[in-house]
């Protein structure tokens, strides 16, 4: 990342909005609408619209199927998006596989320690799990890189461990040494926390996970489309995001795995265009990627997927960076002031994702959102999908500003004259 | 806005009839996967048939305002009374719940429930405030009271 890399200026900002046709509309009450929840998902820029709608006017086939001029049109532009992706991420394109969303990359990799024919087949032992095995986690992960390990183990006898939540929002990596061990087979890690913003040592936790001999699956989804990500160096050995959170179409995820696991690993979902010959006994696979592809792939999603990468590009994810930086100390300096909010995870000053998650002392989450969705803010509440991190924090739910490029600082002020209305309403002010 | 009405903040900051009561004849526990709010709620019930009257509903929740004031209008509403005015009631409210505004709700027939009219035009809401009124329903399916099936599938019950 360039240290140069500045927060978008005033005018920028303004000129990315005009990208996002949906930021022009009001919401309750006719009042402007403040989206502070793309770490669920973001908007998507008009190219993106504009990238699926030609792909479907004027390309339309099924990929990898006929020899037609659409059906190589199609396939060409669904290749292309591969490239364009793959090259965003520092990647050969061979190992970049379309998925539906990160849930199914997560678990397309599970699946391929317990989805090997059982029997004829020699197996890389890399991917055979069983009792006195170990998969390493963490306690902040999502719902989407925890619940797929607790069946494999399920599946396979393996045993579940966890690397525990320090108080600060950190992983506290002070039992690592018993917990990653020769038993370990997999560690998979949130390189960015969705609900906390803590950006955990990924390089760190993977040069000691391959020391033991064991995987590194990384989920993405909340750094791919807020920094740079370069799996050249990053030193995992998968990660998986999702389109919908990085400006992209909904429905369509990656899986970026390194080419020589791709090879070996079985296939999770069979079928159509995932296979080399089949008779009518048994099937031989194609290689990777499109031995993950099964099906008429999702070649719309995917164009508007590229058109997402190019249009981040273009605006610089560096400055992106930068950008969502500066707005998330804003954000936390304007919570420090309000001392009956408790933010969870990083203090200001500390480098964080733009994710920022608050508990009001006596009041719901629930209500905080109702509040503030009455002031026309978009937020999250709930779990995020992170479950156990909230009881490991002893919360049940939280309200989870998250920021994406087309956010200014007037935004993250709203928010918080909008979070005024909680004491008020509630009765804090009066009980303190 | 309309949503918070003193009704409901009273509710929710003193629940009435709160906290877990013996004798029970049935004990439920239901969870709101979206945002992590929990009921445990018993009944105790007096008489068979037509007959049969809650004689206590209690109960230990977390979650929202409006899932903590809902559950104690609950009990405040079928407390005493039969289990078909009980269920009566739940209809009542439940049909006003989720007509996103259109039935304005009776206030004879749900008493205090009225004051969740305003509920109805936040459909994520909803969910909230039938948490606890699900696990009613639910509660007295399972304390053996013969009751038409009321399922609700906003909920997730939970066997202890």
């Amino acid at each position: 990342m360039s240290a140069a890399a500045m927060p978008f200026t005033d005018r920028e900002v303004a000129a990315i909005r005009g990208d996002f046709p949906i930021l022009g509309r009001a919401v309750r009450d006719g009042r402007r609408l403040v989206y502070l929840d793309s770490g669920a998902t973001s908007h998507k820029p008009r190219v993106v619209l504009d990238a699926e709608r030609e792909f479907y006017e004027q390309h339309n086939a099924a990929v990898h199927r006929g020899a037609h001029l659409l059906a190589e049109e199609a396939t060409d532009a669904f290749e292309a998006a591969r490239a364009t992706v793959a090259h965003f991420i520092r990647a050969p394109e061979d190992e970049v596989v379309f998925t539906k969303n990160a849930t199914e990359s997560l678990n397309l990799v599970a699946y391929a320690f317990s989805n090997a024919a059982p029997t004829d087949e020699p197996k890389d032992p890399r991917f055979v799990l069983g009792p006195g095995d170990e998969v390493l986690v963490t306690q902040m992960e999502h719902h989407a890189n925890l619940v797929p390990w607790q069946e494999l183990v399920r599946r396979t006898g393996a045993t579940l461990r966890w690397i525990p939540l320090a108080a600060d929002g950190s992983l506290d990596l002070g039992g690592l040494d018993t917990l990653l061990t020769e038993r370990t087979k997999v560690l998979a890690v949130t390189q960015v926390s969705n609900v906390l913003g803590t950006i955990n040592p990924v390089g760190e936790l993977a040069a000691r996970a391959h020391a033991v001999g064991a995987l590194v699956v990384v989920d993405a989804c909340q750094s791919v489309p807020h920094l740079p990500v370069d799996v050249a160096t990053l030193g995992a050995d998968f990660i998986a995001f999702s389109g919908h959170k990085m400006y992209g179409p909904l429905g369509v995820g990656v899986l970026w795995g390194r080419a020589e696991l791709l090879e070996v690993m079985p296939p999770f979902l069979t079928g159509g265009s995932m296979i080399e010959l089949v008779t009518m006994e048994r099937a031989t696979w194609a290689p990777a990627p499109q031995k993950f592809e099964a099906g008429v792939p999702n070649a719309a999603q995917a164009v508007g997927l590229a058109a997402a990468v190019r249009w981040v590009e273009q605006v610089g994810i560096d400055r992106i960076h930068a950008h969502e930086a500066d707005l998330a100390e804003r954000l936390l300096t304007g919570l420090a002031a309000r001392p009956w909010t408790r933010v969870l995870g990083p203090a200001a000053g500390t480098p964080r994702g733009g994710a920022v998650s608050l508990v009001v002392d006596g009041v719901h989450a629930h209500d905080v959102g109702q509040i503030l969705d009455d002031a026309g803010v978009a937020v999250r509440v709930g779990h995020h999908c992170a479950w156990p991190l909230h009881r490991a924090l002893g919360v049940t739910a939280t309200t989870r500003a998250s920021l994406a490029a087309y956010n200014t600082a007037d935004e993250v002020d709203t928010f918080l004259t909008a979070l005024d209305r909680v004491p008020e309403i509630f009765g804090i002010a009066e009980a303190s | 806005m309309d949503l918070y009405q003193e009704l409901i903040l009273d509710h929710s900051r003193q629940p009435h009839h709160a906290g877990l009561r013996d004798p029970f004849d049935a004990e439920v526990h239901h969870v709101n996967p979206t945002c992590g709010d929990e009921v445990t709620l018993r009944v105790s019930i007096a008489g068979t048939g037509a007959s049969a009257v809650v004689r206590d509903m209690s109960y230990d929740a977390q979650g929202c305002s409006i899932s903590i004031a809902s559950t104690s209008v609950l009990a405040e509403e079928v407390i005493g009374h039969t289990v078909d005015e009980a269920l009566d009631t739940y209809a009542g409210m439940r049909e006003m719940l989720t007509s996103r505004g259109k039935v304005a709700g009776d206030e004879d027939r749900i008493g205090d429930g009225i004051a969740f009219a305003g509920v109805a035009k936040y459909p994520s809401r909803v969910k909230c405030a039938l948490l606890g009124w699900a696990a009613f329903t639910d509660a007295l399916i399972r304390a053996g009271v013969q009751t038409p099936v009321l399922t609700d599938h906003t909920t997730q019950g939970v066997t202890p």
